[in-house]
């Protein structure tokens, strides 16, 4: 008995049973209804775009995303994201809130460090991974998107 | 009704990150990843689109969109370049989204002072 846990190999299934079980229930539920909200205020800002700047349904989203960005970024710098963030979990964080959130905290977090070295180097600390992979993967499905079109 | 739906589409994205959260234990960074990905992947496939016209908001405001816009930018510059235009269009579509997250985090930063 000793002997087994004390064995590294065994080490993610003992302490397995120390870890809190998060809630998923009510984990889902916040996400739900939260990252919904977000998306329903996106529906308003979207139809706003349509009926009076001449936008349609296709290419309303790039406005709304701006300004939605906007909003998360004062919301991050007032304190409040952060707070709705511990709450929803990935309902505020999978929406594009969730990106301008992570580029408004990693710069105000380093932002003693200077202007130059501090906020503008760490804008991208954690929105980077996400713009790196998309274009990767739009490169790539693009390509074998423009390839099957070519032979086809 | 469309807010109905966008609320329900754009809910259950979300839902299914919250998943990946607690079942996976993936961190914030590895599931905005991911659903980049899969947006990109979808509109490779002509789906995402379909979604957006059901769902509205619901699908252009998760992060899925972010894929699909590159992708979509891209495909529209290929049409008259061919793979040149690629690499021209990829930021055609989300310059909105990008330009305004770098200016308006840097403002803020600027302005407003760390919490917590």
């Amino acid at each position: 008995m000793n002997k087994q846990i004390n064995d590294k190999n065994e080490y993610k299934n003992n302490v397995k049973s120390y870890q809190p079980k998060p809630p998923y229930l009510a984990n889902c539920l916040k996400a739900f209804i939260v990252g919904g909200f977000i998306c329903a205020i996106g529906q308003v800002i979207s139809n706003f775009y349509i009926y009076f700047f001449n936008f349609t349904e296709q290419t309303a989203g790039n406005p709304t995303v701006a300004t939605l960005i906007l909003f998360a970024a004062l919301l991050t710098g007032m304190g409040v994201y952060d707070k709705i963030g511990q709450f929803a979990g990935a309902g505020s964080a999978v929406p594009v809130t969730g990106f301008a959130n992570s580029i408004t905290s990693a710069a105000l977090e380093h932002k003693s460090e200077g202007v130059v070295l501090g906020i503008a180097t760490n804008l991208f600390k954690l929105a980077g991974a996400v713009i790196v992979f998309g274009v990767v993967a739009a490169y790539i499905v693009g390509m074998v998107r423009l390839l099957f079109e070519k032979l086809l | 009704m469309e807010y109905l739906i966008a609320f329900i589409v754009g809910g259950a994205i979300c839902v299914i990150g919250q998943l990946l959260f607690d079942v996976f234990k993936l961190t914030p960074a590895h599931v905005m990843t991911s659903f980049v990905v899969i947006g990109a992947v979808l509109d490779g496939f002509g789906l995402y689109d379909r979604l957006i016209d059901f769902a509205g908001a619901g699908a252009t405001v998760p992060i899925t969109s972010f894929g699909h816009s590159l992708l979509h930018g891209a495909m529209a510059e290929a049409d008259k370049h061919g793979f040149v235009g690629l690499a021209t269009g990829i930021f055609k579509l989300t310059s909105a989204g990008i330009s305004s997250a770098i200016l308006f985090g840097f403002l803020v930063a600027l302005f407003f002072k760390p919490k917590g």
